[in-house]
């Protein structure tokens, strides 16, 4: 698994990058966009928006399903990625480069795992 | 029914035994006794001839017009004989889209190519495979745009009333408040219209020709609604969009309306069709069924209902809508309707109701008393004042079975479509003058 070392992960397989202690940049992993498979359209929230630990704040739907993007953080929702919303399919072929939405004012955050703790998470779902 | 096959006894009885039970009663042993019915109380049977007879006497209370001048939401239109014919095949004779869709795709490639010529029809992209009327088909839409950030909705009140209340309830459940936009002179009243589109609006809604016939300016509403950074959804007549500019030319993002003039009998009141249809960065917020159509594992043309996920039985709580079916019988009749009728044919049906409308209005109009209410241009539905009590006019013209103009405010709303001949609306013109003399 190509999971990199500086990122921090959620047990439900979202990324996050922290830029300082209360900004940070949220994708999905690998390991997610493999099990959606073709991702086709994506719904993000708008900046400005709160999010809310552990609740969804974005949509992702593939040819499979349509799964909910939980958050790792309560936060306020500064930029979003425009261009995943015109190309959904770069989460496919660059997860880790392709992230959804930026968040400041960090509140509350979940468990976040490094990286050996979450490839010990997707063994057990395989 | 020629595919509706009873099972015998014998084959009852190999049922019941092969999951071991004796007889269908035993089926219901877990029922309490006391909770059965041991007896309906009903008359005994009759004849097929009785029956026709009571019938026969049941449908001589219908008053039958031999003319209609009324519209007001239902037109009178002519329907060819085709139509029932294709759509009264026992394959087609079912209300309901079938649970497993793929299986019947006959069903599906109807509904595919309804909605493609309702597409045609709007210059939309995505049409789904319809609601139940013209009516939830308005609020579908409006609640399409369900925004926290934008808690109200604005309607002209120049939109018929009965798709006004329906939106109402539809909001009214859903949290959206409802704004009312007056109207002037039978219009909406633009220039309230741009105070009150802002910011918290997420959508307008508007009817073109409105309820009391006249075209609006579409294009002006549209431009309000976008700059206040809202949806503008319009509800259109089917025939008229045809001869006047189609919601994709008007810049709508959903086109909505009542399909009855498309095929189906006035009834009552239904079943009737809504059609709706959106433009393409819109189409996941379409509810109801969609169908697509693809290839299947062989390479053959195939239809599938498309963009389910977003249904309401498998993500009921993010769904922003119920709907999760339609009337298919309604939706093919239209698409036999407008198979049979053609662009052309349609568009000349516009023509006939434009034009013999124009010569109705204009005979009124002679008679002293009566005068256009508003003066907007109109397409076959107008409003006249009246000089006398309305249901006096409405009761002499009932006499000589003709069924006049709706009753609004203190006017008439007539209505007349290429079903009303020259000698029809001739002898309406005389009758009113008749009665209005004296």
């Amino acid at each position: 698994m190509n999971n990199p070392k500086n990122l921090k992960y959620a047990k439900t397989h979202e990324w996050v990058k922290m830029i300082d202690d209360s900004t940070a940049l949220i994708g999905i992993t690998n390991f997610a966009q493999d099990a959606l498979g073709d991702i086709v359209f994506v719904n993000l929230p708008e900046p400005g928006d709160s999010c809310e630990l552990e609740t969804s704040f974005a949509d992702i739907e593939s040819v499979k399903a349509v799964s909910d993007i939980l958050s790792p953080f309560t936060a306020t929702v500064s930029e979003i990625n425009e261009a995943v919303i015109d190309s959904p399919e770069l989460i496919n072929s660059d997860p880790y480069g392709t992230w959804l939405i930026k968040v400041e004012n960090i509140t509350d955050q979940r468990e976040l795992l490094d990286v050996s703790a979450y490839e010990l998470v997707c063994e057990t779902e395989e | 029914m020629g595919s509706y096959i009873p099972s015998t006894l014998a084959e009852r009885k190999e049922m019941l035994a092969s999951i071991g039970v004796n007889s269908l009663d035993d089926l219901y042993v877990q029922v309490p006794a006391a909770m059965k019915l041991k007896k309906l109380d009903l008359p005994v049977g009759k004849s097929e001839l009785e029956v026709v007879n009571i019938m026969e006497e049941l449908s001589l209370k219908n008053k039958v017009f031999s003319a209609i001048f009324r519209g007001a939401g239902a037109y009178n239109h002519y329907i060819p004989a085709i139509v029932k014919s294709v759509t009264s095949k026992e394959e087609f004779v079912t209300a309901y889209t079938p649970y497993q869709a793929e299986i019947s795709q006959g069903i599906l490639q109807s509904i595919f190519e309804y909605q493609t010529m309702i597409c045609e029809l709007t210059g939309m992209d995505v049409s789904n495979a319809s609601v139940y009327d013209g009516a939830s088909a308005a609020a579908e839409a409006v609640l399409m745009f369900k925004d926290k950030k934008k808690p109200k909705a604005l309607i002209s009140g120049s939109v018929n009333p009965m798709v006004i209340r329906t939106v109402q309830t539809y909001c009214k459940g859903s949290g959206i408040e409802l704004v009312v936009v007056p109207t002037t002179g039978g219009v909406t009243d633009i220039e309230a219209l741009e105070k009150m589109a802002d910011s918290t609006v997420s959508c307008v809604y508007m009817q073109q020709p409105n309820y009391y016939g006249i075209i609006e300016d579409a294009e002006k509403i549209g431009e309000i609604s976008h700059s206040a950074g809202a949806k503008y959804i319009m509800g259109v007549n089917p025939i008229a969009v045809t001869i006047i500019k189609t919601p994709a030319e008007y810049g709508a993002d959903v086109a909505v309306g009542e399909g009855q003039p498309l095929g189906m009998p006035l009834a009552f009141g239904g079943p009737y069709l809504g059609f709706m249809a959106t433009t393409k960065p819109i189409m996941r917020k379409l509810p109801g069924r969609i169908v697509g159509e693809t290839k299947d594992v062989d390479g053959k043309r195939a239809y599938v209902l498309t963009l389910q996920a977003r249904e309401q039985h498998i993500r009921r709580e993010k769904a922003s809508s119920n709907i999760c079916s339609n009337q298919a019988l309604c939706a093919l009749t239209a698409s036999v309707f407008m198979t049979a009728m053609g662009a052309d044919g349609i568009k000349e049906m516009a023509n006939q109701c434009l034009s013999k409308a124009h010569y109705t209005a204009k005979s009124i109009c002679e008679i002293k008393g009566f005068e256009m209410k508003f003066s907007g241009e109109f397409f076959h539905e107008f409003v006249t004042t009246c000089p006398i009590k309305t249901n006096i006019l409405m009761a002499e013209l009932e006499k000589k079975g003709i069924l006049g103009g709706y009753p609004v405010d203190d006017g008439i709303l007539w209505c007349v479509t290429e079903m009303n001949s020259k000698a029809q609306i001739d002898t309406l013109v005389s009758i009113i003058k008749e009665v209005c003399k004296g």
